[in-house]
């Protein structure tokens, strides 16, 4: 997943109307008219709302013309976990220098400026 | 993926959590110290530079002066090139418990983040820390995860895409 695509994943699921429609369309394919059906609001604006949602590629519109079914795209939840996970990963490495450094003050050596990269050797 | 250090990590991996309503990362931490040992970590120049940064940079620490009202300066460094450049204020240190900062990369100068650090005393030699980044806005938040891409683990990041492409 792009950047770009995933700061509208991110965009998209800012909204609680949006959420809402995801949640609903775990469930089940649904149409325009049925997902509007329970907010006080215009198809349109659930439209335009749906239409935030394509474009991030969480929702999809199925193939019958006369309905066009909207389906949430569940494999890209599975790509904005990994892409956390990075995220995550990043900073659990930068821990683990920490532990590196907390590491050499137990011995109370001096501390030196040189890379730290090996954590397991400070151990 | 990179498991070199997990012999003495235990189950204490770090924890992020990026809430879809609100501008903000939580990063959460356990360490085999006590909280005077980490918040030392923390503030002194010299063991800053020794795990702040990617993996793969030097970190160039320009200034560093850890009290209430001081400032901050320093640059990622690789092969001699500065990379990125951030700086910002100490609004609060109170020693052993609490670090808030304000943080600014240069490379996007009108964005700015609140980073609270807190210190948990979880007895026996060991600490929490919660790291609370809160930016202007979910687009502000999304993009700093995003930058994270840019500037942080290659080493990692490229094992990994070798792993993926693999596949």
């Amino acid at each position: 997943m792009s950047e770009d695509q995933l700061s509208r994943v991110f965009a998209a699921l800012a909204d609680p109307t949006r959420r809402d429609i995801v949640a609903r369309l775990a469930i089940r394919d649904a149409t325009v008219s049925q997902l509007a059906a329970p907010y006080n609001v215009s198809i349109q604006a659930v439209s335009k709302h749906l239409k935030v949602l394509e474009d991030a590629g969480l929702v999809s519109r199925g193939h019958d013309a006369q309905r066009r079914p909207r389906h949430l795209e569940a494999e890209v939840f599975d790509m904005m976990t990994a892409w956390i996970e990075r995220y995550r990963r990043q900073a659990e490495e930068r821990y683990r220098r920490l532990d590196a450094v907390l590491a050499a003050m137990d011995d109370g050596e001096p501390f030196s400026r040189e890379p730290t990269n090996n954590q397991g050797a400070a151990s | 993926m990179s498991t070199n250090a997990t012999h003495q990590a235990g189950t204490r991996e770090t924890t992020i959590e990026a809430d879809p309503n609100l501008p903000t990362i939580r990063i959460i931490r356990d360490f085999d110290a006590p909280p005077e040992k980490v918040f030392r970590a923390w503030i002194e120049p010299d063991l800053v530079a020794q795990w702040l940064g990617p993996k793969s940079t030097e970190i160039r620490i320009d200034e560093w002066n850890a009290r209430t009202g001081g400032n901050y300066h320093y640059a990622a460094v690789r092969d001699g090139e500065e990379v990125a450049a951030f700086y910002g204020s100490f609004h609060e240190v109170r020693p052993h418990e609490r670090l808030v900062q304000t943080f600014t990369w240069e490379g996007m100068p009108d964005g700015v983040s609140l980073e609270t650090m807190t210190f948990e005393d979880l007895g026996n030699g060991r600490t929490r820390t919660i790291g609370l980044s809160v930016v202007e806005n979910l687009e502000g938040r999304d993009a700093i995860m995003a930058s994270g891409m840019e500037v942080g683990v290659y080493e990692g990041y490229e094992k990994l895409d070798a792993l993926l492409a693999q596949g």
